[in-house]
């Protein structure tokens, strides 16, 4: 199915949010997720199944001012 | 000692950690400043978030207190949402409220501000709105559960110091009791100097050490003008005069006509 993660289309299998970060490359950093603008905490990423269409994102540290 | 949500800060200055020449300089900068908070942010990272997961071990390695911002929210939603995403990032219900109004001047959309500071103090946030010096503004992020105000010295990154002195003096003698942080805008050491001697409690900057020529050295400058600002308001500044008043006692002078 096809989401899009943070911004780009990308095509991954459907599964859950925890499943689809492992497949993303994202398996041990510290990011936090939102989908379809909504915060998906860390420990509803497993319970989280992604739908076709769906947009993800996905925030790491960064610096600030 | 700065007192906010309960916690005592050693340093009087907050610094941003973004627009360094490297990350080693930002480790310098931050070093020579004293400052035990500094402010990050969250952005999109592709690649599986490697450069930031390199610069939150940085900031870890510092042992500062982190103060995440919602930098760029343009709407209520937007800004609730990348608090709670900081949150859980940074472990801290710290949160720099932006709700940002105007492109140009990075104003604060203080309407928006006042309603999101409302709905994350009810979840719990310990929020530090970025805000305008106006009196009405700041009774209401009050009245929302804020216990500390950041009023702008003037725009984001545009060095001009306090533009509006009059209106942050009066915030200061309305609110005596509120910590209240200079956020934005200054440029040089005498900015927050000037700051800190209308009694402001500390001063937030970035950009004025940051696009220093050398930011280690600013942020040493800025680390001393602001001890300089704090102990010259409580050592209880002269009122300024418009006529000259002779320092040398006049009494007892020679006449010598």
């Amino acid at each position: 199915m096809l989401i899009k993660v943070n911004g780009e289309a990308r095509s991954v299998e459907p599964d859950t949010l925890s499943a689809v970060l492992d497949a993303l490359g994202y398996g041990e950093a510290i990011v936090a997720t939102a989908l379809n603008g909504e915060f998906v905490p860390v420990e509803a990423r497993t319970e989280t199944r992604l739908r076709d269409g769906d947009r993800l994102e996905i925030l790491a540290p960064m610096q600030g001012g | 000692m700065l007192r906010v949500y309960g916690e005592e800060i050693a340093s009087r200055l907050l610094l941003g950690t973004a627009l360094y020449p490297s990350p080693a300089i930002m480790v310098e900068a931050v070093r020579a400043s004293r400052a035990q908070i500094v402010t990050v942010s969250l952005r999109r990272e592709a690649g599986g978030g490697g450069a930031g997961q390199d610069f939150w071990a940085l900031i870890r390695e510092l042992g500062v207190r982190v103060l995440p911002n919602t930098a760029g929210c343009h709407s209520v939603k937007e800004a609730v949402t990348t608090a709670q995403m900081a949150r859980e990032v940074f472990g801290t219900p710290w949160i720099k409220l932006e709700v940002i109004n105007d492109a140009e001047t990075l104003q604060p959309d203080v309407f928006g501000l006042v309603e999101a500071a409302g709905i994350l103090t009810r979840e719990g946030f310990k929020v530090f709105p970025y805000c305008t010096e106006d009196l009405g503004v700041a009774d209401r992020l009050l009245t929302a559960g804020c216990e500390v105000l950041m009023p702008w010295g003037a725009p984001i990154g545009s060095a001009r110091g306090l533009n509006n002195v009059y209106g942050l003096r009066s915030l200061r003698a309305h609110f005596p009791d509120v910590p209240l942080v200079v956020d934005a805008g200054l440029g040089v050491p005498s900015h927050a100097a000037a700051a800190m001697e209308l009694g402001y409690d500390a001063v937030l900057l970035n950009t004025a050490v940051a696009k220093a020529g050398d930011p280690a050295a600013m942020a040493s400058a800025f680390a001393l003008a602001v001890e300089a600002g704090r102990t010259a308001f409580e050592a209880d500044p002269i009122e300024a005069r418009d006529m000259a008043a002779p320092s040398t006692p006049v009494l007892g002078k020679a006449f010598l006509e």
